[in-house]
């Protein structure tokens, strides 16, 4: 099994990644390679099997609605490539 | 007596009698790593002034007897656990930058138990690998045979600990990220019950599978390590409240009447290494004659694990990765004039190829019409094996297995094909699928001279059952006291 060039290019569309055009194959290749082994998954007949999401069980963790430490805001847009006064700035969204 | 080779039980006994100071010892320890590092490559940053700093404080609070758990005791962190104010990079260029504003719980853990952090060490990015090849920054050697990889995916944080770069050090195990590079280093590895430990602050890979755990000389400085990082986490909304036993209390050496069950499926594997197969055997012998008994199991879906793991792992991270969009935090490439162009421009650039693939599998299983026939049937799957070990653990107290079919492979020698790489992780994938804890404990060397490491999995939070098995094992044989030659 190989993932067909548009497959691959779709994929990728909704990652949001840029493939290379001398990439693509190999990505069709190996993807297709990995899918067509976990095509071994079918052999099992799992029609009234209930899925895991989580191997723990717990239900939904609430906190009190009550105001504790966090980050100031000054630290939370440290990290940020560009930001002005507390804001994130990125390139025009709307033209 | 070479301070960096001690073990942090018997650096703490020491430290306590005032036989020797933290600060003797961690500058003991920065000599090894300048020593050894420009062979082993473990270090992704060094916190040099940080850690003597916090070794006088730690002499000064032992002078005034207030001693706590790790007090004093250099170690290393896996590079994708959040340091206040040291970068965190996750080997990946998409966050070189990046510098924590807070601190994971494990490390404001360990440093309220007084530890000394000595350095960020090397993994593959995003801890997606088997390797420590997939850094996107150096690649890792195994210290007992430079050609060969440490594993992975923290290759940094066991060689680090076999090559007496640090006393002990933190991982993440997702999938075996801890006991395959432990058992290829020749040092402990624990990944604890899913909720044990807080993954506050722990960069998510896939977050229903990941889990921070220590790396140690020996059984005794796992017990201790995972002891300081155990707890309820009202920040990590999966983690669990439940009472943490005393791990190192726990550790009799006794296993009379200890039930160890042998899954039948796990010694017939195909390219099972003959010296792997021998140790396990040795070791298994070992466990009858110490008086335990050893039970025939089966774990039938096991053989499903990895296709499993494959597309629920990168289905989980496609989602956790989708956050490097370059606007918050990390790399951002700064020509595009548009958002999605720097979305996509930002991504393609600051992501290595394991990370893209992982990340068009995860989107492709998660992609409109093939939701149920990947994701999906997955989960399901994964509620299989979950049931296989259910039922195994009514029959037996713990399971016994390889940790990997073979020792370290080579540089290089499995990069071309990511299948093969991810068929090596047959053994240790089910304990993250059903959220059990396992560990690596070194049984042999092969005829190569690599260590080989046997794990030793526990029922939900039967940590102690493990640690304590593993304990009898090593203090009846010297594999954990084998060091690499550098």
């Amino acid at each position: 099994m190989k993932l067909t060039k548009e497959e691959v290019l779709h994929v990728a569309t909704l990652a949001r990644l840029n493939i290379d055009e001398s990439l693509i194959d190999t990505f069709a290749d190996q993807l297709g390679n990995i899918l067509e082994y976990v095509e071994t998954l079918n052999r099992l007949d799992t029609k009234d099997v209930p899925p895991t999401f989580h191997a723990v069980d717990k239900s939904n963790a609430f906190r009190a609605d009550e105001t504790t430490d966090h980050l100031d805001r000054k630290s939370a847009v440290s990290n940020a490539p560009e930001e002005d006064d507390g804001y994130f700035i990125v390139p025009k969204v709307i033209e | 007596m070479n301070l960096h080779e001690l073990t942090i039980h018997e650096a703490l006994d020491l430290l306590k009698n005032k036989k020797i100071s933290s600060l003797e010892l961690t500058r003991a320890v920065f000599e090894r790593i300048e020593a050894v590092e420009s062979s082993v490559d473990a270090y992704i940053s060094l916190t040099k002034d940080i850690a003597l700093a916090r070794a006088a404080a730690a002499d000064k609070a032992i002078s005034e007897n207030d001693i706590k758990p790790l007090t004093g005791i250099p170690v290393a962190v896996k590079d994708l656990i959040c340091t206040k104010g040291v970068a965190t990079t996750c080997a990946s260029k998409i966050l070189e930058n990046f510098i924590p504003p807070y601190d994971a719980t494990v490390m404001e853990k360990l440093n309220a138990a007084g530890a000394v952090m000595v350095g960020k060490v090397n993994m593959d990015e995003f801890a997606m690998g088997s390797s420590t090849e997939n850094s996107g920054f150096k690649v890792t050697k195994n210290p007992w045979n430079l050609s060969h990889v440490p594993g992975g995916s923290s290759g940094g944080s066991a060689a680090a600990v076999a090559a007496d770069m640090c006393l002990g050090s933190l991982g993440s195990d997702t999938g075996g990220s801890i006991r395959q590079p432990a058992s290829h280093c020749g040092v402990v590895g624990v990944k604890p019950t899913y909720g044990r430990v807080s993954r506050f602050g722990l960069v998510a890979f896939a977050s229903s599978l990941d889990q921070i755990g220590p790396l140690a000389k020996d059984v005794t400085d796992a017990a201790i390590m995972l002891q300081v990082l155990s707890g309820y986490d009202p920040k990590d909304s999966t983690s669990i409240d439940k009472p943490v036993p005393d791990y190192r209390a726990a550790l009799s050496g006794d296993v009379k009447g200890l039930k160890i069950g042998i899954p039948r499926q796990y010694h017939t594997s195909n390219g099972m290494s003959p010296d792997v197969l021998t140790a396990v055997q040795n070791a298994m012998n070992f466990y009858k004659d110490a008086g335990a008994e050893l039970v025939d199991i089966s774990l039938p879906h096991s053989q499903y694990a990895v296709a499993a793991y494959y597309l629920i792992a990168p289905a989980e991270a496609c989602s956790n990765l989708a956050r490097y969009d370059g606007v918050k935090y990390g790399l951002r490439d700064k020509e595009s004039s548009s958002l999605i162009d720097m979305y996509r421009n930002t991504r393609s650039s600051g992501f290595g190829p394991e990370v893209q693939r992982r990340i068009l599998l995860g989107t492709y299983a998660l992609s409109a019409g093939y939701y149920d026939a990947y994701y999906k049937k997955a989960s399901q799957i994964r509620t299989l094996i979950r049931n296989d070990f259910m039922q195994a653990f009514d029959a037996c107290d713990i399971i016994l297995s390889p940790v990997t079919p073979t020792p370290a492979f080579k540089i290089g020698e499995n990069t071309d094909d990511p299948l093969t790489m991810y068929l090596s992780d047959i053994f240790t994938l089910s304990a993250n699928l059903a959220g059990i804890p396992g560990l690596s404990v070194p049984c042999g060397i092969s005829g190569d001279g690599l260590p080989i490491g046997l794990q030793l999995m526990g029922n939900y939070f039967a940590e102690t059952t493990i640690l304590n098995a593993a304990y009898c094992f090593e203090q009846a044989t010297e594999f954990h006291k084998l060091r690499p030659e550098l």
